[in-house]
């Protein structure tokens, strides 16, 4: 039925004003821009080599390896979930890449070891990614096993397979060999396209496809729902197993294409790469107005997070404070950030109740009755 | 009741407002509590006795308005408060910790310690006991709660409440899950609280059992004030006059209908409860086109499970269905509802509505394929069928982009039935519709209801409220403990047969009016 059309109710009430556009709303819905302008002013006084363009290349390389985990970690908490398992994901994802570069696929009953072209090992290593993604949404919708514990598992299980690949040692000089036709791997982190980096470039690109996904598709549209009540979404029926299956393959995806981009810039695979980057990502992630109990928050907002945590610390190397002082003030700003979160939140309902009361007492002067 | 002395108000509550983002629940309400008496508070779902009790026990605070306790006000900001002015709340859901023992609830938070912050075990037990006692109750205290039945639950709150000497203590539906004897043990224990001084506030759908026990009767409707008498002045009528105001008929609009072709065919439904027995026992049933189906039941009758069975939502419920033809046994909630079947759940907040989302998202989100242009979701079809459907259902609402938790009950509902309509069903199930939302929304929905029957819909609606059902359905099954009872054609349906039917085979075979 493609005309629903028939339902006549009379006829429907006047507009009013909405809370969004509300002046204190926009102020604070824009905090970490904000915040992020002032850092910048901030730095570019205090700092005479913030803003050459040296070191802001630099600097947004440093951005994109948590920007590009903190896609796919917004994705999974926009479900509600978490994902402890992105770091050690990173390690295994360098160590599978650098192990079929430099030893290829070793198939023990022939006794050969096959080797592929670069794009070929890519695209294994983002699999392998997306697969151990996979397997943390299969445990934790078909096992009912809560998301912490189940990436936290992961985040064990990764490290150690990624340890195992090469008993604890570095894959060196990741150069490949014109005789296996597996050269050109370094060019991934250190090339460049119009003097930018590839990393700055899948960054960008990352972001695009992803709040493309987020906001015009049904899929994303989804993830909000599932975020924002489980129950309600399935009743609707959306398939919500298959939703946290998929977010945590993206997650695990994300994670994949860091590790890459890391071994690349190396130009070697060291297993204990990523170490403790989840929490990075997630950090970037809240930072950025996704909330933890899902079903709010934006790809936006976790980009821009991104660039606070990048130039506080950029900014604060440059002034010259030392790295146990960064350490804490990094903590400092993600806790303020969430502190003014929940402020944002109390504001928003207090708005929302004086308009109701509001149309409470306009309704009751005009005739009373239906509220 | 008597007329020797006047009795002594304990405390009064005036000019209660209370505003939810959405809602009004009270509007400047005046009520007075007598001491050593039974004060009833009557009305319907969603008039607000919950609300006023919950504000003077201290889990909600008032928007405006003052409470006087023996003529000085007092503020109640929180369940402590409350507790310090003697002040005690057994809530219909009871609040006890299910993995503690039954000494262990009575004294949670107020434990009697050593000044070594250590609990006194067995001070706390003897007291406990001694509780027990006074309540003619055979329980040991060191018995775990959850082991305890629903009705001896019961009496450990009222227990916990005792042992805070409590003055004026609330109960909301008390007797919602006791047996017949447990009624009278608890009515009898009320007598005795009355004989100490203790105000009893008594909240309840049970009217024979009010007008038993109630000395006072304040009647709240739509969140005003609408009636206040003393038990002499107190009969059936005056309290159904009060509760439901106007003519109950002005509000329903109906045609008849013509039944078409079958719908939906229901067989051997079941649904194991997880004590052994069945939720939902071997049901069967047909749906027609152009029908409205009425399931009439007592709360725990098994009828929302028997939806969400229907919906698969329950992957435990077995049984066969065909909607127009095609079985649906074994299919996902996606294919149940691309098929045609939608449900409209009874629990709005908990299973209807995305709160964190703005009413457009909550409209689409159950028909997102229908807005796909080369894949990607159309903002123009979109707005084009939410804008279809706030106009369509008088959805009043400043922009679809505010969120759905700013409407009131009654258009939060309507975002709910708009949200199903889009998947264009074929069959639309609507548990209790009209629950928490102001008359003028209830007749909203019906006239709804109405015009999808007209259009050739087939309906099915739950409702515990009586006038509901002989008001709008064609036919209507009475369940009760899982099973049909009886079914009636519209031509059959009296309020008698009705409560007979739904009492039937309940434990409680009293002939309880509940309205």
């Amino acid at each position: 039925m493609s005309s629903q059309a028939n339902i006549s109710l009379p006829k429907p009430v006047s507009a009013k004003s909405n809370v969004r556009r509300d002046p204190r709303m926009l102020f604070l819905q824009l905090r970490t821009l904000i915040a992020l302008f002032i850092l910048v002013i901030i730095f570019s006084f205090t700092a005479p080599s913030f803003l050459t363009t040296g070191n802001i290349v630099i600097m947004v390389k440093q951005v994109a390896i948590n920007a590009i985990l903190g896609v796919g970690m917004t994705f999974v908490i926009l479900t509600g979930g978490i994902d402890l398992s992105v770091g050690s994901i990173v390690g295994l994802a360098g160590m599978v890449a650098g192990g079929l570069i430099n030893e290829g696929l070793l198939l023990p009953m022939l006794g050969v070891s096959i080797f592929f072209n670069i794009p070929i090992v890519i695209i294994i290593t983002l699999a392998v990614g997306a697969l151990i993604g996979m397997l943390n949404g299969l445990v934790i919708t078909k096992f009912n096993v809560t998301p912490f514990i189940a990436t936290l598992g992961m985040l064990y299980l990764a490290r150690g397979a990624a340890l195992l690949r090469s008993n604890g040692a570095t894959f060196p000089n990741l150069v490949g060999n014109e005789l296996l036709g597996n050269t050109g791997f370094p060019a991934l982190g250190s090339g460049t396209l119009l003097g930018l980096p590839y990393p700055i470039w899948i960054m960008v690109i990352f972001a695009l496809i992803a709040t493309f996904i987020a906001t015009k598709t049904p899929f994303g549209r989804q993830v909000y729902a599932v975020g924002g009540n489980e129950k309600a979404a399935e009743l609707s029926g959306v398939r919500t197993n298959w939703i946290k299956i998929l977010v945590y393959m993206i997650s695990g995806f994300c994670a994949a294409v860091v590790g890459l981009i890391i071994t690349s810039q190396l130009v070697a695979a060291h297993p204990a790469t990523g170490t403790s980057y989840e929490l990075n990502a997630i950090a970037v992630v809240v930072l950025g107005g996704t909330s933890l109990s899902g079903g709010r928050g934006s790809i936006f907002g976790t980009i821009i997070g991104a660039f606070v945590i990048g130039v506080l610390n950029n900014g604060m190397v440059l002034i010259g404070l030392s790295d146990f002082v960064q350490t804490a003030i990094t903590g400092f700003v993600i806790v303020a950030a969430v502190v003014i979160d929940q402020f944002q939140q109390r504001v928003q309902r207090q708005l929302v109740l004086q308009q109701a009361t509001s149309q409470v007492v306009e309704q009751a002067q005009t005739k009373g009755g239906d509220v | 009741m008597t007329n020797t002395t006047p009795d002594e108000i304990i405390l009064s509550a005036e000019h209660i407002t209370k505003v939810y983002p959405g809602t009004v629940a009270l509007q400047d309400v005046n009520m007075n509590i007598y001491r050593g008496k039974v004060n009833v508070l009557i009305g319907e779902n969603g008039a607000g006795k919950s609300t006023l009790m919950k504000i003077l026990a201290g889990v909600e605070t008032a928007t405006s308005g003052r409470f006087l306790l023996n003529g000085e006000e007092i503020t109640v900001h929180s369940p402590r408060d409350a507790a310090k002015h003697g002040i005690g709340i057994i809530y219909q859901e009871l609040n006890l910790y299910a993995n503690l023992s039954v000494a262990e609830n009575i004294f949670m938070a107020r434990e009697i310690t050593t000044p070594f912050w250590t609990i006194k075990d067995k001070e706390q037990s003897e007291l406990a006991a001694q509780l027990m006692k006074r309540l003619e109750q055979d329980i040991d205290p060191k018995t775990i709660v959850g082991d305890l039945r629903i009705g001896q639950q019961q009496i450990i709150e009222i227990a916990k409440s005792l042992a805070r000497n409590v003055r004026i203590l609330i109960m909301d539906e008390p007797t919602s899950a006791l047996s017949n004897t447990e009624v009278q043990i608890l009515f009898r224990i009320i007598r005795e609280l009355k004989a100490q001084d203790v105000a009893i506030v008594y909240i309840s759908h049970k009217l024979d059992e009010l007008l038993q026990i109630g000395d006072y009767f304040t009647v709240l409707r739509d969140g005003h004030l609408v009636g206040e008498a003393p038990a002499a002045d107190v009969n059936l009528n005056w309290i159904v006059e009060k509760m439901v105001g106007r003519r109950p008929e002005s509000l329903f609009t109906r045609d008849d209908h013509d039944a078409k072709e079958e719908l939906l065919r229901v067989e051997d439904m079941t649904m194991p409860r997880a004590g052994g027995g069945y939720v939902v026992d071997h049901v069967s049933f047909t749906l027609r086109g152009g029908e409205i189906l009425g399931i009439y039941g007592l709360m725990g009758a098994g009828r929302t499970e028997l939806l969400e069975s229907l919906m698969g939502l329950n992957p435990e419920a077995q049984g066969k269905i065909w909607l127009s033809g095609n079985s649906l046994d074994k299919k996902d909630i996606r294919s149940r509802i691309a098929l045609g079947l939608s449900l409209i759940p009874e629990d709005r907040q908990l299973k209807g509505l995305i709160q964190i989302l703005s009413v457009a998202h909550n409209i689409t989100l159950a028909s997102l394929q229908r807005y796909l242009s080369r894949r990607f979701l159309s903002y123009k079809k979109e707005r084009e069928s939410i804008k279809q459907e706030i106009s369509d259902l008088r959805i009043k609402v400043a922009s679809p982009d505010n969120l759905v938790t700013s409407l009131s009950g009654g258009n939060q509902q309507k975002v709910v039935v708009g949200k199903s309509l889009l998947t264009s069903p074929k069959v639309l199930m609507m548990d209790e519709p009209t629950r928490g939302i102001d008359v003028a929304a209830k007749g909203e929905i019906f006239e709804i209801m109405n015009q999808l029957a007209l259009r050739g819909l087939g309906v099915v609606f739950v409702s515990s409220e009586l006038k509901e059902v002989l008001a709008m359905a064609d036919r209507v099954l009475v369940m009760a403990k899982g099973r049909i009872t009886a079914e009636f054609q519209r031509s059959e349906i009296t309020q008698e047969a009705l409560v007979a039917a739904s009492v039937a085979m309940s434990d409680v075979a009293q002939k309880g009016v509940s309205v």
